[in-house]
């Protein structure tokens, strides 16, 4: 598999194994070779993402030249994983007062609402990262019929537990934020804790079912 | 305890801020300026992971009501200890009912303060910084306001002169500071995906002196000049940055990703500004223009063993 690996600032490596759509099977690799990695005294940062894998080293205890040629060793001989992760289940409340874009989304899909929930809570959604905000999940397996771009002016604050829609991915604000997302549910369910530990509920490669707790037309 | 007198949101508890944690989506946080958010704990002779205070709103004023020691370093606010100047890089003995004044500083955007024994706050994900955007660590998650007091780690303070004394820096650190009005050199690493501009991009990147707009805090600085353009559109995926990632949006004008970004980006990349220049960069506000010159990893880690050296010597002789 052709992956390029690029410096990324003084210490850091990034390894970009992405095609041009997203790949189960490279991101199972890259939750292997980060694994390796994660228990390496010489690395400071593993940061999965999107296929790539963003590794930070202490350059007091491994030599500069010698990262790039060990991490495309340590990624040539990882062994794609299938997730074993944590299964966890996230209650969502679709549509109502705090999640006014469930009628524009199902009218966008072409649904009724009844059959857009459905399908939204149908998969076994992957996370295929943790990232850009405290606890945030990038989440693979969206249904690709339940896709729709995001809005052209951003909300300046969607909720903490809003349930969204960007694009063809499926997300859970952890914190109130901006985001140009659509809102089609909410849940109660606590995603980021600095006080807990791990801080973050999901790591990469666990799983998250979305299961319909009530829907509000 | 230490009294804040004035409000300024953006005056914050820092560190050297939260490593490893990227993964979980939290920032690396920590001192803009960490080179003098480092030599004012050296002068006091504070371990390298005590808490100081970043102060990038000014007027800043303070009550100390112990008997202690401080110490500034960064940008000149022309502050004064009881009325008494208290230059840049300078350490002294500040005894209980003592008032600590700083101004609007000529040049630079970021004060520091640090107290021996360093501020005692809760550590949380191993770090006493403050995440503004999270809103933890440091001072409940916020910026100092009026009536905030602060206690201090205990300490056994060592001899100092009435007046204290200050520090000589290295040279760069020296010309940094006494540089001539204009353009400010910034050093970077090609990233990934400067190959993928034109060839006039290209040239206009290294070339321009860039202007930092208003848009400029913790998070980032937004650059304005030139539109860089791309040979072809670039669809990237999300993926993990580092503090200094210098990305072009589809506007083409450049932005410096910073130690309170978000901690992925999907951007095409130009460069990332090598660590031992961030300093500056922390350094430099809105209307202030940056080059960026390449440079290599290997010199780029001299001069943060050069930096790192000076700060050790600094703490030796305090």
């Amino acid at each position: 598999m052709d992956v390029a690996i690029s410096q990324m600032g003084t210490s850091s490596l990034l390894l970009d194994a992405a095609g041009k759509v997203f790949s189960e099977t490279v991101q199972a690799r890259i939750h292997a070779t980060a694994a390796i990695l994660r228990g390496r005294a010489d690395v400071e940062e593993v940061v999965p993402g999107m296929n790539n894998l963003l590794v930070s080293f202490d350059l007091q205890r491994i030599a500069h030249d010698s990262t790039t040629n060990l991490l495309r060793q340590i990624w040539d001989g990882a062994q794609p994983l299938a997730p074993d992760g944590k299964t966890i289940d996230i209650p969502v409340t679709y549509g109502g007062p705090m999640a006014e874009d469930l009628h524009d989304w199902a009218a966008h899909c072409r649904m009724t609402i009844a059959e857009a929930v459905r399908r939204h809570a149908a998969p076994l959604y992957t996370v295929a990262a943790v990232g850009a905000m405290p606890g945030f999940v990038y989440l693979s397996g969206l249904d690709p019929s339940l896709a729709m771009g995001r809005r052209a002016v951003p909300r300046m604050a969607v909720p903490k537990g809003a349930v969204i829609i960007g694009g063809v991915q499926a997300g859970i604000m952890p914190t109130t934020a901006p985001s140009g997302w659509h809102i089609i549910g909410h849940t109660a369910v606590t995603l980021f804790d600095p006080h807990a530990v791990p801080p973050s509920l999901f790591q990469p490669g666990d799983r998250l079912r979305f299961v319909v707790a009530g829907v509000l037309a | 305890m230490i009294e804040v007198l004035t409000d300024g949101p953006a005056n914050c508890i820092h560190d050297r801020g939260r490593r490893g944690l990227l993964h979980f989506g939290v920032s690396r946080s920590g001192a803009m300026d960490a080179l003098s958010h480092d030599i004012a704990n050296a002068l006091v002779g504070n371990a390298a992971d005590a808490a100081t205070i970043e102060v990038a709103m000014f007027p800043f004023r303070l009550r100390i009501g112990v008997d202690t020691q401080i110490a500034l370093t960064g940008a000149d606010a022309f502050a004064s200890l009881n009325g008494v100047r208290l230059p840049p890089f300078w350490v002294a003995p500040a005894p209980a009912g003592s008032l600590l004044s700083l101004s609007p500083p000529a040049r630079g955007m970021r004060s520091y303060v640090a107290f021996a024994g360093g501020i005692d706050v809760p550590l949380v994900l191993g770090s006493r910084s403050t995440d503004l955007k999270s809103q933890f660590g440091g001072l409940d998650g916020k910026g100092l306001a009026k009536g905030d007091s602060l206690a201090l780690l205990q300490t056994a303070l060592r001899k100092l002169p009435t007046s204290g004394h200050g520090t000589l820096l290295d040279g760069p650190c020296t010309s940094f500071w006494s540089r001539a009005p204009g353009v400010t050199d910034i050093r970077v690493i090609p990233a990934a995906e400067e190959p993928l501009f034109t060839q006039a991009a290209r040239a206009q990147f290294w070339q321009t002196g860039w202007q930092i707009t208003h848009e400029a805090n913790r998070a980032g600085y937004r650059l304005s000049g030139p539109m860089l353009a791309l040979r072809e559109p670039v669809e990237l995926f999300s993926h993990g940055i580092m503090p200094g990632t210098v990305q072009v949006p589809p506007s083409g004008q450049p932005i410096i990703q910073l130690a309170d970004a978000n901690t992925c980006g999907g951007y095409p990349k130009m460069a990332v500004i090598a660590e031992p220049d961030l300093w500056k960069l922390a350094q430099l506000g809105p209307g202030d223009r940056i080059r960026f010159v390449p440079t290599t990893v290997a010199a780029a880690l001299a001069d943060q063993l050069a930096q790192s050296q000076m700060v050790q010597a600094i703490r030796a002789q305090a």
